[in-house]
């Protein structure tokens, strides 16, 4: 599953995402520079950094919603595009409307056909596609109940299901454990390790905290600085490789657990 | 005229007039189409645009009526260009407030303008705002007719796309869908809307056909479907009932409408924890109530 990451030039690498020497910003900003990085199919990828650092500018580069100033980033050897069957998105959300009295099957029903114009009388096919992304994420108990009745941590099953359903082969997952406590992060990680080995699909995950998802990881894409640095957990994770993503002194500290603490930057992920 | 205790006879009596039957016709396209755009307008919290698109199309009413048009071309123009407007300068539906109110702002100005300008112009004005039922013409009632075809037919092309960036914009917009152009859909939707309703309430409550009916429905039923459908019920009852009982009591239409649908809202808001337990929760957690039990849990 894990590939040795070699240092490619060229643009057929094999990969399902291929990033190179990508600078990514708006018109006279640059939020980062020369990320490099390829992702295989199956394989969970973490995005992590501190605050700010331009790790949603990231999805948005995939999701074509934005252009790379300069480099190429490829999705099946395609420029991403503005809705690509192929990717699964779930952003960064926090509440949903206390008045959204809507039951989740029909969101997940949405994410299913909502992007098509007209009408259909008969919306079975949609809606079992729908029943079916949510038995995917064991939330199909929670299909008929109201979005505003649901917990945070069903929540983010609901917006697993509404990305699953269009059976896609990139998942973008954008801070699905913010507002989890540290169990129910747990349950949401297994259950993305789950989706991600079983459907054989690629997930990049938008993280705060590394240490709930470490143990699943196969890539990290660390952001700070400006600076992108991109591998296997082992290969980013060490005092040397942060120490030149931000320019000060960082040391990486391991426990027993295998969990790590990075010391000697301040806005370090985890303390908000 | 009394009524009496047979309703054929009374329903023949009121519809041996043209201007009831008139009433009728048009009062049931509105309360159809009101019913429908309302639900979106709940579901987008855009019930401030709404109020807004109205009161910018009192301007243009009396800037039609200043030029010696008909109300509902200036109705039509203003609260089209004012909802453009509104889109355009706010692109995410959900910070849209300070911009609608900018909006707003300035096109009444207009209509102050427009009012200062024109001398002989009172009752005009009364009607616009509060609404002439019993006054509609045979053309009133084709305009209006035609108004609600062009959006029902627009809004069944666009009521999944409308539906699914109305729940989640982020998920719709990285779909494909353009939340820009969905935007200024919805509120020409809501303007043409706006437009022909104000016949029936007025522009200051077209709320009570636009949102109330549509919030109602929202607490009654979960999937959109069977709520566009509470939803135009609620407002078809209120508006036939409301024109019944004007029809034999000596007071305006609005009157009983707002009140009618007021009622409902305060029933259903306060009755349905009672009666449905399960749903009693979620709507407690809303209120003041489920706050203070909330919040402490988290801290």
């Amino acid at each position: 599953m894990k590939t040795i990451s070699v240092p490619v030039t060229g643009t057929t690498r094999p990969g399902i995402v291929n990033a190179e020497n990508v600078v990514a910003g708006y018109p006279g900003l640059v939020v980062w520079r020369d990320a490099s990085f390829s992702l295989d199919r199956g394989e969970l990828a973490a995005v992590i950094g501190p605050n700010g650092a331009g790790k949603t500018t990231l999805f948005r580069l995939l999701l074509g919603l934005q252009q790379p100033i300069s480099g190429m980033i490829k999705i099946f050897n395609e420029t991403p595009k503005r809705g690509n069957p192929s990717i699964g998105y779930v952003p960064q959300r926090h509440v949903i409307d206390s008045e959204t009295n809507v039951e989740c099957l029909e969101l997940v029903h949405l994410a299913y056909c909502g992007h098509q114009w007209g009408f259909h009388l008969s919306a079975k096919v949609g809606r079992r596609a729908a029943l079916l992304a949510l038995q995917a994420v064991g939330a199909a108990e929670l299909a008929p109940k109201p979005l505003n009745a649901l917990s945070g941590g069903e929540l983010q099953r609901i917006f697993l299901a509404e990305a699953l359903v269009s059976d896609p082969d990139i998942l973008l997952l954008d801070e699905p454990l913010s507002n989890l406590d540290i169990r129910r992060a747990q349950e949401l990680v297994q259950l993305v390790d789950l989706v991600v080995r079983s459907r054989n699909v690629t997930a990049l995950l938008v993280a705060h905290d590394i240490n709930p998802i470490l143990p699943y990881l196969d890539k990290v894409i660390y952001i700070a600085n400006g600076k992108v640095a991109t591998g296997t957990p082992k290969e980013v994770l060490t005092s040397e490789r942060l120490t030149a993503l931000y320019d000060t002194h960082v040391e990486v500290i391991r426990d027993s657990r295998g969990n790590v603490a990075i010391i000697g930057i301040e806005d370090h992920h985890g303390d908000e | 005229m009394s009524i009496t205790a047979d309703l054929l006879i009374d329903l023949e009596q009121m519809f041996q007039y043209q201007f009831m039957q008139h009433a009728f016709e048009a009062g049931t396209l509105v309360a159809i189409v009101a019913g429908i755009v309302g639900y979106f307008v709940v579901l987008r919290r855009s019930s401030f645009a709404a109020h807004a698109l109205s009161h910018i199309g009192f301007a243009g009413a009396a800037g039609a009526v200043l030029f010696g048009v008909s109300p509902v071309i200036g109705l039509l123009a203003f609260t089209s260009v004012g909802g453009i407007g509104m889109t355009v300068l706010g692109p995410r539906a959900s910070h849209r407030d300070v911009q609608i109110g900018i909006v707003l702002a300035f096109m009444l100005g207009l209509g102050v303008l427009f009012i200062s300008l024109y001398t002989g112009y009172a009752t005009e004005a009364y009607s616009i705002l509060f609404g002439e039922i019993l006054g509609i013409s045979t053309t009133d009632v084709l305009v209006t007719a035609v108004a609600a075809i062009v959006i029902l037919c627009a809004v069944a092309f666009v009521y999944r796309p409308l539906l699914f960036a109305s729940l989640d914009e982020d998920v719709a917009e990285a779909k494909g869908l353009h939340m820009h152009m969905l935007g200024i859909v919805f509120m020409l939707l809501v303007a043409l809307a706006t437009s022909i309703a104000v016949q029936v309430v007025g522009v200051l409550l077209i709320f009570s056909l636009m949102v109330t009916p549509a919030a109602i429905a929202q607490r009654l039923a979960k999937r959109p479907w069977r709520a566009v459908v509470l939803s135009v019920t609620i407002s078809l009852v209120a508006t036939w009932l409301g024109l019944s009982v004007a029809f034999y009591e000596p007071y305006p239409v609005s009157f009983f409408i707002t009140t009618i649908v007021f009622v409902l809202y305060l029933l259903v808001r306060f009755l349905q924890p009672k009666i449905n337990p399960l749903k009693g929760g979620q709507a407690a957690s809303e209120g003041v109530q489920g706050k203070q039990v909330t919040q402490p849990s988290v801290t």
